[in-house]
């Protein structure tokens, strides 16, 4: 589904990934781990299009298109979906009244009529429930006055509503207490299926033994450096990340 | 929903959707202003003589004041010899039933989507009075409003059917004295809607007007004046639009308004003037005197705008709160684009004790417009217990507009509560890539925002037009984001 070669970014002429590659199929879920100012953020930037960042070199083919050629919208409309990791506020704009709007442009970019306001509720309800979603703050403007956990989750409440192919999660765990991260977990688990793919970026590994990844990858000076199953996460737990430093330099010196 | 297909539709078609001119016979004045006008005029609307006595004394005022220069915009060469003061369809300006109408005409306010046709209002139930130039075609549902006692005509029917009524009110909150636009609209005034609301009535619609300016170079001076009798209660609404031209043209109108004891009056505007186009050529000139008399004690006066035409927007609709417990309120969007120049406000005047007034006022300002907000709290020295709250946002669009924020306050009064909020922002880029990532292009994304700012003053129009009014603000915002 998803397949990034060589990518290489920079912001402000300052180079932050190196090359880096990524294959993610359908029904996969992928872990990113790093270090900090690996460039984790920057890789979740880069693939929802923001336009802040400029890719020097490489590709990424989502579905068999070239994703870095498309606006930030049409990449939306295509089936990706970042959950921020600083959701923004915008006041005066109802949850209800941007989701529809973007529902429906999903919708008729891909060629399927505008839900009636009577099958759009009922989706809400449905995914409210899926997702452990307070009915009170769909009511509400757009991330105003939530808390930084009610934002986090306000994110996967609009994940089930959108149903990308491809889900980034960018740190959605920083920031949430037990309670929250259990019910964010059981959120996406609910969510996955054969269809579609999750990229989680996290510093944590604490997430991870919630949302039980398929794949994780450490991500360091802007490359992707070890690739593992989920016990690459438990070792780097126990270890730390200076002791992955230190074999790499190890091995870049033979 | 289908609202949203259709914003996408009318953002890709032709810019000012009202631009078009109607092609019907009319009475035009030759261009002029002299004591004649005055006389043509009056004779025309066969008015009494008080009322061409009242017109002749404005005239004589207007000539000896000078042009103001206190605006934060520079004031357009106005040659007010170069005008006609009086257009009005040729078929006689009052008409009992539809058919005797010029088809073109109501074609115009069917285009415009008035409904004139009192069987075809389904929903929610308003009244129109349509103000084709300077005339008034139609005013529906007059003989319901008079069951109730309520008048709500043309001000030139009024002036000949309630001649008492016109005469003890006119010029009491506005007097042609108060500046030069009132003085001129005092003079030629051609019509405008009239209400008076009895004693104890709650209007059972909403009564809205519509102006159409069609005719090339006229002037047009509407005058209103509503009633609001002890204990009644009124929602007003006036819409307008006018042709694309390449010339500027002139629209200063007055409004008073004057609510007794426990009375209310809302009154609402959604004004959409042609804007002139992207370099600045042509557009109404918006000059325009409104002022409310909360006369009553605890009385409340509500003036409520959607500005976003005119290529200058210049008015400053106030409330002298002068009845006890008197509280006047005042909510605005003005928005502004490409060339567009406003200076706009209120005042508020406590006169009374224990009055209240307040203000929220949101500019948005686009292309390398200038958003002006000026507005004066004046507290005089018997307003005991007077309240103010004030607040005042600024939203710029692009780095080429301006906003500009006056604030007066002058009180005499030691026992006033006067409170003073301002912000100013700009549009976040990472709001705008946020709704991008939803799959929300930049345009509609800066629609929402900007409809989201602008919600607390949309939410106080009455319901039928807060959706047009939406529709209006983002359908206005084309082109200029980026």
């Amino acid at each position: 589904m998803l397949s990034i070669s060589n990518l290489q970014a920079s912001i402000e002429d300052k180079q932050i990934l190196r090359g880096l590659d990524l294959q993610v199929k359908p029904g996969e879920v992928h872990a990113i781990m790093g270090p900090n100012g690996s460039g984790k953020s920057t890789l979740a930037s880069v693939l929802a299009g923001r336009p802040e960042y400029e890719v020097t070199d490489g590709e990424v083919i989502f579905n068999g298109k070239n994703l870095l050629e498309m606006s930030p919208e049409d990449r939306a409309r295509e089936g990706v979906f970042l959950a921020f990791q600083y959701p923004i506020e915008i006041p005066g704009v109802s949850n209800i009244n941007f989701l529809k709007t973007a529902l429906t442009e999903i919708r008729t970019y891909k060629g399927l009529p505008p839900l009636s306001a009577k099958e759009f509720l009922k989706l809400v309800k449905e995914k409210q429930q899926l997702v452990e979603f307070d009915a009170k703050l769909t009511n509400r403007s757009l991330n105003e006055g939530f808390s930084g956990g009610e934002k986090k989750r306000n994110e996967i409440f609009q994940l089930a509503m959108l149903e990308p192919t491809l889900a980034i999660l960018d740190e959605t765990d920083s920031g949430l207490d037990i309670d929250a991260l259990r019910i964010v977990a059981n959120g996406v688990n609910q969510l996955r299926s054969s269809k579609n793919a999750f990229v989680m970026i996290t510093h944590y590994q604490r997430l991870l033994e919630y949302i039980v990844p398929d794949f994780v990858h450490v991500l360091y000076n802007g490359k992707i450096v070890r690739s593992g199953t989920k016990e690459l996460a438990l070792e780097l737990e126990e270890k730390g990340y200076d002791w992955l430093k230190e074999s790499l330099d190890t091995q870049n010196a033979i | 929903m289908s609202s949203e297909k259709q914003l996408l539709e009318e953002l890709t078609t032709e810019e000012y959707k009202y631009g078009f001119t109607t092609d019907i016979e009319m009475d035009i004045a030759p261009k002029g202003l002299t004591e004649d006008t005055i006389r043509f005029i009056s004779a025309k609307k066969n008015e009494p003589e008080w009322l061409l006595e009242w017109r002749l004394k404005a005239y004589r005022y207007f000539i000896t004041m000078p042009m103001p220069t206190w605006q934060n915009f520079k004031h357009p060469d106005v040659d007010f010899q170069d005008m006609s003061y009086y257009a009005a369809p040729k078929e006689k300006p009052k008409y009992d039933s539809l058919d005797e109408v010029d088809p073109e005409l109501l074609d115009t306010f069917k285009k415009l989507g008035i409904p004139l046709d009192e069987q075809k209002i389904l929903s929610g139930v308003v009244a129109v009075d349509a103000v084709f130039d300077s005339v008034s075609v139609k005013t529906t549902f007059q003989k319901k409003l008079k069951d109730q006692g309520v008048i709500f005509s043309s001000f030139g029917e009024a002036v000949q059917h309630h001649p008492e009524l016109v005469k003890k009110y006119l010029g009491t909150v506005v007097p042609s004295t108060d500046n030069i636009y009132a003085a001129l609209n005092a003079a030629v005034f051609s019509d405008g809607s009239f209400v008076y609301i009895p004693k104890g009535v709650r209007c059972p619609m909403e009564l809205s007007t519509y102006f159409r300016i069609n005719a090339e170079n006229t002037g047009q001076f509407e005058r209103t004046l509503i009633i609001a009798d002890d204990r009644s209660y009124v929602s007003y609404l006036e819409g307008c639009t006018a042709p694309m031209r390449d010339e500027n043209q002139m629209h200063a109108a007055v409004v008073e308004l004057i609510a007794m004891e426990d009375a209310e009056i809302k009154y609402s505007t959604v004004q959409n003037w042609y804007p002139g186009d992207k370099d600045g050529k042509g557009g109404i000139f918006n000059f325009v005197t409104k002022r409310g008399i909360c006369k009553g004690d605890r009385s409340k006066i509500s003036w409520t705008q959607v500005e976003t035409g005119s290529a200058i927007t210049w008015k400053y609709p106030g409330v002298i709160l002068k009845g006890d417990s008197s509280i006047g309120e005042f909510y605005s969007v003005a928005l502004t684009r490409n060339h567009q120049v406003a200076d706009t406000g209120t005042k508020m005047m406590h006169i009374g004790k224990n009055t209240r007034s307040r203000i929220i006022s949101k500019g948005i300002s686009a292309g390398v417009s200038h958003n002006s907000y000026r507005g004066l709290v004046k507290i005089s020295k018997g307003a005991d217990g007077a309240r103010n709250y004030t607040q005042c946002d600024s939203m710029l669009i692009g780095d080429k507009c301006g906003a500009h924020t006056f604030p007066y306050i002058e009180s005499k009064n030691e026992s006033a509560m006067l409170e003073h909020e301002a912000t100013t922002s700009k549009i976040g880029e990472d709001q705008v890539f946020y709704l991008n990532q939803r799959g929300i292009d930049s345009e509609q994304a800066v629609g929402l925002i900007v409809n989201g700012y602008a919600k607390e003053v949309l939410n106080q129009l009455p319901m039928e037009f807060a959706v047009e009014a939406q529709k209006l603000l983002a359908i206005s915002l084309e082109g200029s984001v980026g």
